[in-house]
């Protein structure tokens, strides 16, 4: 493939919907959203099968929040329309809020209330009996292991407890579509690991994701479908396996066992391969779109008689795919929330 | 996975009704309640600033006030005390709004299918319980030290009403600035940088007729002076209709100015 497409796959248009009714869980359409000057969301599509996990990828300030906080109901898209389970967010946002959960940065607990009085205190709000808000309460950090610190204000946790209680919260309602925006922001891996874990058994409970993320891993893991979205637009989606081989493709990783033959090696995979060879330390790299290179490469390296240490085709990572698309890498650059430049927040 | 999140089928509501909203508004209060549980510098706040004013003003000016009789202006200062206090406890109604709103709990709440203003109701109904809490604490320590309501429990039951009512309508500006300021400490920044000079140009803590022409004029307009007047009169006698009906009109014009700007601006935050 030459060149970098700019939209990879073209999204669903909202005719398939007729062809087949009600198999997503999340449909958006064109949506616009502007602040001021600034325009947050700039015509983003987006699905979401019931049951998978659809990552949206991006940026700070890329409008993952925007959207997320449209599709919940918390704000109304300026242009454009979205259902959740086939109902309109803006006309049928009562019905919409009784079949989500929503958890992220800008949707937290009350940290002056105990584990227990949070969740207590959603049950009620949901309208379960104070008895039975109770033993869902009970039973939720039970499973979550926040049992031990139930009768703590939230505030005393940490990092990782409290957004299990956050994710928590957002599951009393029994919630058929749950939206994550960046649940593991600032989280250490281990207590990412353990998000991840929590969130793939609740899809093999039949619940659809739409989670945001920074982190490529973290959609390369958890997603059954990627949308990547910048500035505002979805500039390509599709299965991780699907981004990674329609831009980019695979990539080429040669290492000599002497570091003296480094650039004799790098001469000749750039002969072979064309445009986009890296030298990285002792790693010879190459983006490669035709497997049929690796046996080319072998034997030139054979009657060159340099030893490899390491010889490979992989796979390109979600950040080489993200810098194919965008030019600029995806990983934050520092932590400062994404709202702060795209957000309703005065 | 236990069964315990698989989704079923459910029947949805079209509308959250009144019963709804208003078990769901009853639910917010207890929350905003519970959390002095948690939080008793909370309650401090809410007692011991207005203990420090009573004792303050009662000791140390009260002695020059009324001629070496501090008691004596005790009972002429209280009224007026309890109702500057009732205007600052009402940007604790901001303070704590724009909390919630900074931290993303009103998100949460907004995302739940409850009645749209039951969050900020809540807040509110929370809010009217701590003021009651603060005017019990102000006259309970007032008659510790001297203090003595000259008319009955009734007059002093209304002079309460009437607070809380004119509180209530004073809240819907500290509402407003709770939405529109970027973080909780500017309430208060705005609390201190209004109500200080408002109540202090009235009739709460000294006589009018002390005062120069220029600032009489503005005195007599200013809405604490009818609060403290009415307030003075319902606890410790005398005429009370005049005053009582200014500061309800007040009230009316300050909800009617600030309550609608208010809740527009809460509608388009969130």
């Amino acid at each position: 493939m030459s060149g970098v497409p700019r939209t990879v796959k073209v999204v669903r248009t909202w005719t398939s919907r007729k062809k087949t009714p009600m198999t997503y869980a999340i449909q958006a359409e064109g949506l616009v959203k502007r602040f001021g000057e600034t325009v947050a969301l700039n015509g983003v599509s987006l699905t979401a099968r019931a049951g998978t996990v659809l990552g949206v990828l991006g940026p700070n300030g890329a409008g993952k929040t925007t959207a997320v906080r449209i599709l919940a109901t918390l704000l109304r898209p300026d242009e454009g329309r979205a259902t959740v389970d086939g109902h309109d967010v803006v006309r049928e946002a009562h019905q919409v809020r009784q079949l989500i959960g929503l958890t992220g940065q800008y949707a937290s607990v009350d940290e002056m209330l105990t584990g227990t009085e949070n969740l207590v205190m959603i049950g009620r709000l949901l309208g379960l009996p104070r008895s039975e808000a109770k033993a869902r309460a009970a039973e939720l950090l039970e499973r979550f292991e926040l049992w031990d610190a139930r009768d703590r204000p939230a505030k005393t946790y940490s990092g990782g407890m409290r957004r299990r209680l956050d994710l928590v919260a957002s599951l009393v309602g029994r919630p058929s579509v749950l939206f994550l925006d960046e649940p593991t922001t600032g989280l250490d891996p281990h207590a990412r690991g353990g998000l991840w874990d929590t969130v793939r058994g609740l899809v093999d409970d039949g619940v659809t994701v739409l989670l945001t993320t920074q982190y490529l891993e973290e959609a390369d893991q958890l997603a059954d479908e990627i949308a990547v979205i910048d500035r505002g637009q979805v500039i390509a989606n599709g299965t991780p396996d699907e981004l990674k081989t329609q831009v980019g493709g695979q990539v080429l990783q040669v290492r000599p066992v002497d570091d003296r033959d480094r650039e004799t090696v790098a001469g000749l995979v750039s002969v072979v391969v064309g445009d986009g060879m890296q030298v990285e330390g002792d790693l010879v790299t190459a983006p490669v779109t035709d497997p049929a290179v690796l046996p080319t490469i072998v034997r030139r390296l054979d009657d060159a008689g340099v030893q490899v240490a390491e010889l490979s085709l992989r796979k390109s990572t979600l950040d080489e795919v993200f810098l194919a698309l965008t030019g600029h890498r995806a990983e934050p650059t520092d932590t400062t929330p994404e709202l702060v430049t795209e957000g309703s927040r005065a | 996975m236990t069964a315990s999140t698989v989704t079923a089928p459910r029947t949805l509501t079209r509308r959250v009704s009144p019963t709804a909203t208003l078990r769901h508004t009853a639910t917010l209060a207890w929350r905003s309640l519970v959390q002095i549980k948690h939080n008793p510098m909370e309650l401090i706040d809410l007692s011991i600033q207005p203990i420090m004013f009573v004792l303050l003003f009662t000791y140390v000016f009260g002695g020059q006030m009324a001629g070496g009789h501090p008691v004596q202006y005790l009972q002429f200062a209280l009224p007026g005390i309890i109702a500057q206090n009732a205007m600052f406890a009402t940007m604790n109604t901001g303070f704590l709004l724009n909390t919630d709103l900074t931290k993303g709990v009103f998100d949460r709440l907004r995302s739940l299918p409850i009645g749209r203003m039951s969050p900020l109701a809540g807040r509110i109904v929370a809010d009217t319980v701590k003021q009651a809490w603060s005017m019990a604490i102000l006259i309970a320590v007032g008659m510790i030290i001297g203090f003595r309501v000259k008319t009955d429990v009734v007059h002093l039951g209304l002079a309460f009403l009437l607070l809380l009512v004119f509180a209530l309508a004073f809240s819907w500006i500290a509402v407003l600035i709770g939405v529109l300021v970027s973080e909780p400490d500017k309430v208060m920044i705005f609390g201190f940088t209004t109500v200080f000079p408002l109540s202090f140009t009235s009739s709460a803590f000294a006589r009018v007729d002390t005062m120069p022409g220029w600032l009489q004029a503005w005195v007599k307009v200013n809405p604490v002076t009818h609060l403290a007047d009415a307030t003075r009169g319902l606890i410790n006698g005398g005429a009370v209709a005049s005053p009582v009906l200014w500061s309800l009109a007040w009230a009316a014009a300050i909800a009617v100015v600030f309550a609608p700007p208010a809740v527009r601006a809460l509608r388009r935050r969130v």
